[in-house]
């Protein structure tokens, strides 16, 4: 079958199998996160723990099957690049929550 | 005489590496790009968590978000990604037809969800629940508003695609467009999976 583009494109991945497979599980975590809010189930604290174990599982699978990232090593640079990223962007998110948090809790 | 050409077989072990050709180039340095643009959604996302209480008496998320309307924009955008995904596998499958169709159908969603999101914001604005009204909402416009306009750009560039898919056809250039397009499709929709549930739900929970 004549690939449409390269591997490092994940063009393996590209199969309506993995496009539904990714599908389905991304609604069934919306719903999840949704539920957990709409009903209030479970307490409060559990809630928000919850919506975000939904969105990062729901991250990680559009990241799999929508953008065909996995261990291969046509996909090891671009998951590099993601992993140097998200080390960036941790320091800059939690720096900047700290700091400011700090900042705050200084001026009252 | 001797063929004095140099094969590859002759170079040394680099040979063995297959050298990536400038299509593959252009799509590691859209990545590299989406990474950046990864970098500026998390100093958005930064900020409002900085300011996403900081309601200053005006309206909170309570007052203002509409959880079913939320998950219509959430379904919108999730299946216009299956949709486009499709068009993937119809053009590795060299259907020019259905890869079109496909891409219609993922520019008719997109365009429903900038518009339900447009919709969205006039109600908030005209209610006096604008950027203006308090730090939480300077924060939202500005992180969904950048969203927003991401979603609204890959639309103009869906319709190019189009209109290049109709007079081009499926050439190795449109082919290498239509798959950074897909990467840049998918990675708003990751970055809504994060705004609906930091900016939306968080603020309801």
């Amino acid at each position: 079958m004549k690939q449409a583009y390269s591997e490092n494109m994940g063009a393996g991945g590209v199969t309506s199998k993995n496009y539904i497979t990714g599908f389905i599980l991304a609604v069934l975590l919306t719903v999840i996160s949704f539920g957990l809010v709409i009903t209030r189930l479970v307490p409060q604290q559990v809630v928000v723990i919850g919506i975000f174990a939904a969105a990062l599982v729901q991250m990680l699978v559009h990241l799999h099957f929508f953008l065909h990232l996995n261990r291969s090593s046509a996909q090891c640079w671009n998951v590099m690049a993601m992993a140097f990223t998200a080390l960036m962007l941790s320091i800059f998110v939690v720096g900047t929550i700290w700091i400011m948090h700090t900042l705050n809790t200084r001026m009252m | 005489m001797q063929n004095m050409q140099i094969s590859s077989a002759d170079l040394s072990d680099s040979a063995q590496m297959k050298h990536p050709d400038h299509l593959e180039i252009r799509t590691f340095g859209f990545w590299i790009y989406l990474m950046s643009d990864l970098i500026i959604f998390s100093i958005l996302f930064a900020t409002f968590a900085v300011l996403g209480r900081n309601y200053a008496g005006g309206p909170a998320p309570k007052q203002l978000f509409d959880l079913p309307y939320l998950f219509v924009e959430t379904m919108l955008l999730l299946t216009s990604s299956v949709t486009f995904g499709f068009a993937m596998v119809f053009l590795q499958r060299e259907k020019k037809q259905q890869v079109l169709v496909a891409m219609l159908i993922t520019f008719v969603l997109g365009l429903s969800f900038v518009g339900m999101e447009i919709h969205e914001f006039y109600g908030m604005i005209t209610t006096g629940a604008g950027p203006e009204r308090s730090g939480f909402l300077s924060s939202f416009f500005t992180l969904v508003g950048t969203h927003g306009t991401h979603v609204s750009f890959g639309l103009i560039w869906m319709t190019v695609m189009i209109i290049q898919l109709v007079t081009k056809g499926l050439t190795a250039g449109v082919r290498s467009r239509l798959a950074r397009l897909g990467l840049f499709w998918h990675f708003l929709d990751i970055i809504w999976v994060g705004v609906f549930t930091v900016v939306y739900l968080l603020g309801i929970a």
